[in-house]
């Protein structure tokens, strides 16, 4: 190191707060897996139990090797970046991502031919669907925006992350909260509330990694040596805070037992059901939306190497969306017992927000202005302006569906789940790719193994979503019709059953694109593997500095 | 230019930042759900709408824990084609005991609001093991595990408890009997059942596996199933007179 140390070795408050808290931990787990009344429950305090025990060995071993002075904040009068836990995020993410786009096309698979579901309890479509969906969104998606908010924040600020073991404890805890809920679905524990399927232990664990994670990141702002804010930290703290609020909001319950892993939750009824879609689309406005337009916000300006288009448009949008997405969840629960009144507000709302949505879409395509060149050369570029143009797709699609007469088509077939995926895969996924084919070399200090991979991933990602949204919105609206339609008698034209045979073959067409999609994202892997492993080492490290927007 | 410069104090001061999200955040929120938990005109007044039994609570979580709720949606809206299909339009009352609620969002199979009486018990028992035994196109996955695994009577009483501390309104009796009450609703000879068809009135009494012995999980999600939709009599039912 720079400096020679002069101070006496000794635990921070972190570590030795940690390895007591980990310590206490490790016995209360012990406990609970012998006094455990659900099998289930026992597993996850052993899982609990084995990851305390571990994490009491390792900062442990990490205190005795470290020498006595911390790092330093600075490095010649340059910030002393911490990458440590933003590449552990990093990987983390792409592991759970081929996990999430696998078990999706298994269930995709399932769907077009019932036998794959083996009629054992735990590889059924009802317990496999929510390991999907937490796997793509919260575990490859969480992982991804954890992993860029913590490098976002370090370089607009040009300062260290705040904490040495507390950024450690939110990448490694969040993941621990994937693995408990995870292993959950399989084994049948669920709250069954779509997106907040965890019992209600994950939900506490998932509550102090989620306020450490609050404070990192609120005091790196605190310390930062720019006079402002830049735009993609206020999209990323209004995601953390609003998904806290969220997550708080949705999940009261009271378990039977302490030591077992069934609950009741505290509403019931219609208001459960409002208050699970005030979670649920507000989990597409802020973990889906917000924290990937912050990445939208500094990956494409520093990509294409352009200031943002317009400071005042991202001002407008980004106080519009936060305060429409609020109210946009009722779209979810139209010409159902919840009052009309409710429904309503929830359809003006939601239209409502195609505004600020395409102002933010507007914000990122015109930031190429003057690059547009870029995209023949640059397939990484390509790929972050294709998912802001999927990003402007899905949220003209969004508020169409919630206009009341439209939904009372779309509502309950295949076209909800065409339009979450052109989201998912053609937004969320592909500006998550872009960010990480970034972020590697970045962390790494690495060239990017291979530019002409990352051309055949998109190319293979992008007919894959353009397969699985086509074949869904022909079905969901066959569907939709089939369900509606009457002979010239008046009587039903179709029964139920009938609809579920004609979605055999887009079942199988959307299989076909769910499996391209997951071939793109292997091949991902496998270029950022040997970008790693086997990439030239990079002599300059990019400006840190962003222009300001003009 | 001014307002333009105003935002400033939101671009240099973290706190004053947060604090402009959570308000700006908060405000959507309250309007919409607060109201849902004072006007009356939320839940109908309706009359026959009970907690639901031991057994058929113990069914409702089997519900939960497989994920029917992925499919199969609880919910039927007022539309022509829904309501000849399913039945009745679903009230807000129908699912005021419900923890959590389980309206769905997707129909890969059919709605099972009024599912209760539609199919005969033997119909489920053959279906729940393998769908596809008696519906060909059917792509729902069979649950044979069901029929051999007993339902534990043990903690039931403790589960209405903790539904009653989040406000379903159990009885100290419905919870001092619910053990027993849960076997009693298989066994159409026992001596108690007057006294359990009193404590839930119109429950179903039959052993709903045909198979001897103790319930299994097989008989309390027929038992739920068959319930379903089934506690309102919309011949009496006024619509008029709860017009939302």
């Amino acid at each position: 190191m720079t400096s020679p140390s002069t101070v006496t070795k000794s635990m921070t408050m972190g570590e030795a707060g940690l390895t007591s808290g980990f310590a206490v931990s490790a016995f209360v787990c012990f406990l609970a897996v012998a006094m455990g009344h659900d099998s289930a429950f026992s597993f996850h305090a052993a899982l609990g139990c084995a990851a305390s025990l571990i994490a009491v060995v390792v900062i442990g071993n990490r205190y005795l090797d470290r020498p006595a002075a911390l790092p330093p904040a600075e490095i010649d009068g340059r910030p002393n970046y911490y990458f440590g836990p933003i590449k552990f995020a990093s990987a983390m993410a792409m592991f759970w991502g081929i996990a999430g786009f696998t078990v999706g096309l298994i269930i995709a698979m399932q769907l077009a031919w019932p036998a794959l579901n083996f009629d054992l309890p735990w590889t059924t479509f009802g317990r496999l669907r929510p390991l999907h969906t937490s796997a793509v969104i919260f575990a490859f998606g969480g992982n991804v925006l954890i992993a860029s908010s913590f490098y976002v924040v370090q370089k607009t600020c040009r300062t260290r992350l705040a904490g040495d073991l507390a950024p450690w404890f939110v990448v490694v805890g969040y993941n621990f909260f994937i693995l408990i809920a995870g292993t959950g679905y399989l084994l049948g524990v669920t709250q069954s509330k779509e997106y907040a399927e965890p019992e209600w232990y994950a939900d506490l664990w998932l509550t102090i990694v989620w306020v450490t994670y609050l404070i990192v990141f609120l005091m790196t702002l605190v310390k930062r040596k720019e006079p402002h804010i830049f735009v993609a930290n206020w999209f990323y703290l209004a995601f953390i805070i609003t998904i806290a609020v969220l997550h708080l909001g949705n999940n009261p319950a009271l378990p039977v037992s302490f030591l077992g892993s069934k609950s009741y939750i505290a509403w019931g009824g219609v208001q459960d059901a409002m208050f699970q879609w005030w979670y649920g689309h507000n989990a597409v406005g802020f973990f889906l939306t917000a924290g990937f337009l912050a990445i939208m916000y500094y990956f494409i300006p520093k990509r294409a190497e352009r200031p943002v288009y317009s400071y005042r448009l991202s001002i407008i949008h980004f106080w519009a969306l936060i305060f429409l997405y609020i109210w946009a969840g009722p779209h979810h629960l139209h010409y159902t017992a919840l009052p009309d009144w409710a429904q309503t507000l929830g359809m003006t709302f939601s239209i409502m927000l195609w505004m600020p949505s395409w102002g933010g879409m507007i914000n990122g395509l015109m930031t190429l202005s003057g690059a547009w060149d870029k995209l023949r050369t640059d397939p990484v570029l390509r790929m972050m302006v294709v998912s802001v143009a999927f990003y402007g797709m899905s949220t003209f699609e969004g508020p169409m569906m919630s206009i009341k007469v439209v939904n009372s088509l779309s509502h309950y077939t295949d076209w909800t789940i065409g339009h979450v995926h052109s989201g998912a895969l053609g937004w969320v996924g592909f500006v998550s790719f872009g960010a990480l084919y970034c972020l590697v070399p970045w962390l790494w200090n690495r060239q990017l193994y291979s530019l002409k991979l990352v051309n055949w991933h998109f190319w293979i990602s992008t007919i894959g979503i353009v397969l699985y949204i086509s074949a869904m919105w022909v079905s969901g609206i066959l569907q939709g019709l089939m369900w509606r339609a009457y002979t010239s008698l008046g009587f039903l034209e179709y029964s139920f059953i009938e609809s579920v045979e004609a979605m055999h073959p887009f079942y199988i067409i959307r299989a076909a694109g769910g499996a391209l999609f997951l071939i793109g994202a292997l091949i991902m892997a496998v270029n950022l593997w040997m970008t790693v492993n086997a990439g030239q080492a990079n002599e300059t490290e990019g400006a840190d500095i962003l222009q300001p927007a003009e | 230019m001014s307002l333009w410069n105003r935002h400033k104090i939101f671009e240099k001061n973290s706190i004053v930042l947060i604090v402009g999200i959570l308000v700006v955040i908060a405000i959507g929120g309250l309007v919409e759900i607060a109201p849902l938990f004072y006007l009356k005109s939320t839940i109908e007044a309706v009359d026959g709408v009970r907690p639901y039994t031991p057994l058929e609570l113990a069914g409702r979580n089997i519900y939960v824990r497989e994920g029917c709720y992925l499919c199969h949606s609880q919910m039927i809206r007022p539309l022509r084609d829904e309501v000849e299909r399913s039945g009745h339009y679903s009230l807000a009352a129908e699912s005021m005991y419900d923890h959590p609620f389980q309206w769905g969002s997707k129909r890969t199979g059919p709605d099972l609001a009024r599912v209760g009486g539609k199919y005969s018990d033997d119909w489920h028992v053959t279906h729940l093991i393998d769908p596809r035994s008696i519906v060909p196109q059917s792509v729902m996955p069979g649950y044979p595990v069901l029929a051999k695994t007993e339902i534990d009577p043990s903690d039931i009483a403790a589960h209405l408890r903790t539904s009653r501390a989040v406000g379903v309104p159990y009885t100290d009796e419905q919870i001092a009997s619910a053990a027993a009450d849960l076997k009693a609703q298989t066994d159409p000879d026992n001596p108690g059942l007057d006294a359990f068809q009193k404590r839930y009135p119109k429950a179903l009494v039959r052993n709903f596996d045909g198979k001897a012995g103790n319930p299994t999980e097989l008989d309390a999600l027929i038992a739920y199933l068959q319930m379903l939709g089934t506690l309102v009599d919309f011949k009496l039912y006024n619509e008029k007179a709860n017009l939302r």
